[in-house]
């Protein structure tokens, strides 16, 4: 008897006695709670995520993609898309720049103060938006302390589209350097002396052998860190001066939109960004699996 | 790999002898410190060009260090390094022109197996880089040369272990290097990949004439591969010599009973003979002192029974039937250690008796008191 | 005991050159500098510029307490509803396997994908207004956007990814295998939960609340969107910061700012040191995060 049903518990295969393996969503387990943790967890999502995104996808969809293309196309729109999209893409860029070279001074260097500058590259991520937003405008602005060499120079960052290039700047990099230290950290030392004994000299070394592997994760950071600048609001709305069809970013018009009852016209753009955030999160997990298939390591 | 051998063309051949192979490598009075630990004292080496060696040793014996200090890796804080004439010492890795074959084989992940291979030659500066041909042609005969044809455009994620392992050596025939240098090459290999590598290493070394030294911690490997076999015991040289060397001559404690098992029996030697146990031992004291010292000899040299008093007495603790005889446990009288010895049927051993034992081809040396705490470490065994 | 001569040492094949190190270090220290520590040090140097007094009476302003008040309570909320979440979440995905678990651990990221404002947009789809539930919550008088209720909604849409994603790799990595031996030895599943399993997590645990609770105090878009901006109501501190600032009232704006800062700060001290002592203990974590 105990053996018929420890042969269910294992699922060693129907017919062994005639007794067929019922279907069970999860694996036997002699841990207790799955049901109602589990149970917690979707009605949770349900209430909190599913439900109203889906009423989100619900109102656009009534809009039809023809909806959503006009206003997509509206003048101020099309600026505000523009606006986000090309300066999330530069300043992601610039991010990976300055983020390979700060991850790779973290990780292997040592010289005093890296512990003090590890911690805070994660101050974006600390830091709430609207604090970093008014610091940034303030600091930038004419009479700033940045601003007013720079406005010495001719060169206005404030309520200007460079303003918020520096915002985002801020706001993307611990996504680049936090993906790529690890990576960094991972590199095998006999790597570089295989490259040396066959002859390289280090910056061929650095060149072809170490900064190859960390492309992967370097594109990963890239795109978290342009899924994030596109929906970023608090950093931003302070220094940019938003000025429709030239500093105004997309998060904002939606504001706008919200403020003058035009509930589809807040729909559509959002639902373009989202689109947009989750294309970002598919290409960062199709980056990882191809690395994984090509390289063996992400 | 199929085990077979395969005969290579002539073209792979001639491929792979083009690299001066002419090399032997000489070694002076190296040593290395890391902080205050010693890891490299006074090793003084000579190997002749075309020579397959082995470093053998236990771990922390220096001989991955070594290796690493004729490669250039790492630099000795005392010592000199030879290729052939030319004094190596000063010169960075990047000149020494050593082919270094690593544990973990140190592909380049990113790179196809070609790409790998070509690495180095791609390397050099403009004026002395073959053309794109040229490369590709090397890259070609190495492949086959190593038996990986057509896998050129494969990703080294995509290769078995011992796949990797021949590329990574082919990597190193690249260059044309003046020696050929593998860390423990089959250490991450599993039992039955090694032992086709192990003879596919000694037919590659056949063909390429290298001058070749690799790192191990098996004997069995060193003993099948090498000419000759240097054994290394924390920074010191104990022995260089062929195999049988070692088997038959060891020269000392640690040596015998690294290589092969060794029983070491604690004995007195007084008044020009040698007692155990109150007994005198037929074995030769070849001029030492008067005092303690260890006798050694091996367990396959040792005989059950005989007629009349034999050098040891021992009790049988267990007895079982074997092909051809008997195989007994006996605790031998005053030594701590059990024996498993073979022995015919009728040598009138049974289980709980009491038997004499004899043996042949002992070495007796001094007791030292800090060298016999190394030579227990060592004979633990790996 | 040879007469070799000491070698000169070689170049290090393991780095740069010296130089093209600290060029290296230089770019990275001025680009943090001017990057990320230099907006943080303007928070205090602005509140500060007319004196601690005036930092101090800008805190005590009733429309500051108010906000503060209202910051600590959608806090209160949010926080320990996530943590209820993510201590379910992370034990039915990490100790168990069932079909969909990537989806699901999609689902959960979410929020991270999501600019904050469109987090907002979405409630004020639901219970605007103009919303889906808008009519009846008119008709029973409910206010949930631009009133309080709101606020704590989109709070909690923010902040609730942060303990699980914390929590379920590190579970994932501790297996089974202490729980089903607290089992065997006759423990119940609350407290085999409560003795094996906890411990365990502590401190990815604390790190996890850690960021959830500095997550929700300072959160601005999704809770601009639907607040309503009512001073002295509808404002948590963000918001208020926000009001002062485009008065123009940069000494009470930093203010309230500067709690923010030092909330942050503190946050981050504690992550260092908790990475420092126990780094092995949050593992499984990866250093992926959002």
């Amino acid at each position: 008897m105990s053996d018929q049903v420890n042969m269910e518990r294992t699922g060693a295969g129907a017919g062994t006695l005639g007794v067929k393996k019922p279907w069970s969503f999860t694996a036997p387990s002699v841990l207790p709670g799955f049901s109602l943790t589990f149970g917690y967890t979707l009605v949770y999502l349900s209430l909190i995520v599913l439900f109203p995104l889906s009423v989100l996808v619900w109102r656009a969809s009534s809009l039809g993609f023809g909806g959503l293309y006009a206003i997509a196309t509206e003048p101020r729109v099309a600026a505000a898309l523009r606006t986000t999209f090309s300066i999330s893409l530069a300043a992601a860029a610039i991010d990976v720049v300055f983020g390979l070279i700060v991850a790779w001074v973290l990780t292997r260097y040592e010289f005093p103060g890296r512990r003090f500058l590890d911690a805070v590259v994660d101050l974006p991520f600390a830091l709430p938006t609207a604090v970093a937003g008014i610091s940034l405008a303030s600091l930038y602005a004419p009479n700033g302390l940045f601003g007013a060499p720079l406005a010495a120079l001719g060169v206005k960052v404030a309520f200007t589209r460079g303003g918020i290039l520096v915002a985002l700047i801020f706001v993307g990099l611990p996504f680049i350097v936090r993906t790529v230290q690890p990576i960094i950290g991972e590199l095998e030392v006999e790597l570089e002396e295989a490259s040396a004994t066959l002859g390289a000299t280090r910056a061929q070394t650095v060149w072809r052998v170490l900064l190859p592997p960390l492309a992967p994760a370097l594109l990963t950071g890239f795109a978290l860190a342009f899924a994030r600048a596109v929906g970023e609001y608090g950093s931003v709305i302070f220094i940019a001066g938003n000025i429709a069809y030239v500093s105004e970013i997309a998060p904002l018009l939606i504001v706008v939109k919200l403020e003058q009852y035009d509930y589809a016209g807040a729909t559509g753009i959002a639902t373009i960004m989202l689109a947009i955030s989750f294309g970002a999160l598919l290409a960062i997990n199709l980056i990882q699996a191809w690395s994984r298939r090509r390289f063996g390591h992400v | 790999m199929n085990g077979a051998t395969a005969t290579l063309s002539r073209d792979a051949l001639a491929a792979a002898n083009d690299s001066a192979h002419g090399f032997g490598i000489r070694i002076e009075g190296v040593e290395q410190d890391f902080g205050s630990y010693p890891a490299l004292r006074d090793v003084s080496l000579d190997i002749a060009p075309g020579e397959l060696v082995a470093l053998l040793g236990p771990s922390g014996s220096g001989k991955t260090t070594l290796l690493r200090v004729i490669a250039g890796l790492n630099t000795p804080d005392r010592g000199a390094v030879y290729f052939g004439e030319d004094n190596a010492t000063n010169l960075s890795v990047q000149e020494r022109r050593v082919g270094f074959v690593f544990q973990n084989y140190a592909l380049f992940k990113h790179m196809t197996v070609a790409d790998n291979i070509a690495f180095g030659l791609k390397a050099r500066p403009r004026a002395s880089r073959p053309s794109r041909v040229e490369i590709y042609d090397r890259v070609t005969k190495l492949l086959e040369l190593v038996q990986l044809e057509g896998l050129g455009e494969r990703y080294p994620a995509q290769l078995s272990g011992g796949q990797r392992q021949r590329v990574a050596l082919a990597r190193a025939l690249a260059i044309e290097p003046r020696v050929l240098l593998l860390d423990e090459p089959f250490g991450a290999l599993d039992a039955r990949v090694r032992k086709d590598l192990r003879r596919w290493l000694r037919e590659i070394h056949k063909k390429t004439g290298l001058t070749t030294v690799f790192v191990t911690h098996d004997q069995d490997e060193a003993m099948e591969l090498a000419d000759r076999v240097v054994v290394l015991n924390q920074g010191r040289v104990e022995q260089v010599g062929a195999p049988g060397e070692l088997y038959d001559n060891p020269a000392s404690p640690f040596v015998i009973s690294f290589v092969g098992e060794a029983v070491a029996l604690p004995v007195t030697v007084v008044d020009g003979h040698v007692e155990f146990g109150g007994r005198k031992l037929h074995v030769d004291t070849h001029g030492l002192r008067d005092g303690a010292a260890r006798v050694f000899f091996r367990p396959a040299d040792i005989a059950i029974g005989g007629q009349g008093e034999g050098d040891l007495e021992g009790r049988v603790e267990s007895l079982r039937r074997t092909a051809g005889g008997v195989r007994a446990t006996i605790a031998i009288d005053g030594y701590d250690q059990t024996l498993e010895i073979d022995s015919a049927l009728s040598s009138g051993a049974k289980l709980g008796g009491r038997i004499p034992l004899s043996f042949s081809n002992a070495r007796i040396f001094p007791s030292d008191p800090i060298t016999d705490s190394d030579f227990t470490e060592a004979g633990e065994g790996i | 005991m040879s007469d070799a001569a000491p070698v000169r040492s070689h170049i290090n094949v393991r780095t740069e050159a010296p130089a093209t190190r600290l060029a290296l270090i230089l770019v990275a220290v001025v680009f943090l500098a001017l990057f990320l520590l230099a907006p943080l040090g303007v928070v205090f140097t602005q509140t500060l510029q007319k004196g601690f007094g005036a930092f101090a009476k800008a805190l005590q302003d009733d429309d500051a307490i108010s906000a503060i008040e209202l910051t600590l309570l959608v806090a209160a909320i949010a926080v320990p509803v996530n943590l209820v979440f993510g201590l379910a979440a992370s034990w039915s995905i990490a100790k168990f396997s069932f079909p969909g678990k990537s989806l699901l651990i999609t689902l959960i990221d979410l929020p991270f994908s999501v600019s904050p404002v469109v987090s907002g947009l979405v409630y004020v789809l639901v219970f605007g207004a103009q919303g889906v539930f808008g009519d009846w919550l008119g008709a029973h008088d409910i206010e949930i956007i631009f009133a309080v209720p709101g606020i704590v909604l989109a709070t909690i849409f923010v902040t609730f990814p942060f303990i699980a994603r914390e929590l379920i790799p590190l579970m994932q990595e501790q297996g089974t295998v202490e729980e089903e031996a607290a089992l065997t030895l006759g423990a119940s599943g609350f407290h085999t939960f409560v003795a094996v399993t906890l411990p365990n997590i502590k401190w990815g645990l604390l790190y996890g609340l850690l960021l959830c609770n500095a997550r929700a105090m300072g959160e601005f878009g999704a809770v601009s969107v639907v607040s309503g901006h009512i001073r002295g109501l509808t404002n948590t501190i963000p918001l208020q910061v926000e009001i002062l600032y485009n008065e123009y009232n940069s000494v009470a704006a930093f203010a309230l700012a500067a709690l923010l800062a030092s909330l942050a700060l503190v946050t981050l001290g504690l992550k260092t040191l908790l990475e420092w002592r126990h780094g092995d203990a949050l593992t499984g974590r990866a250093r992926r995060r959002q």
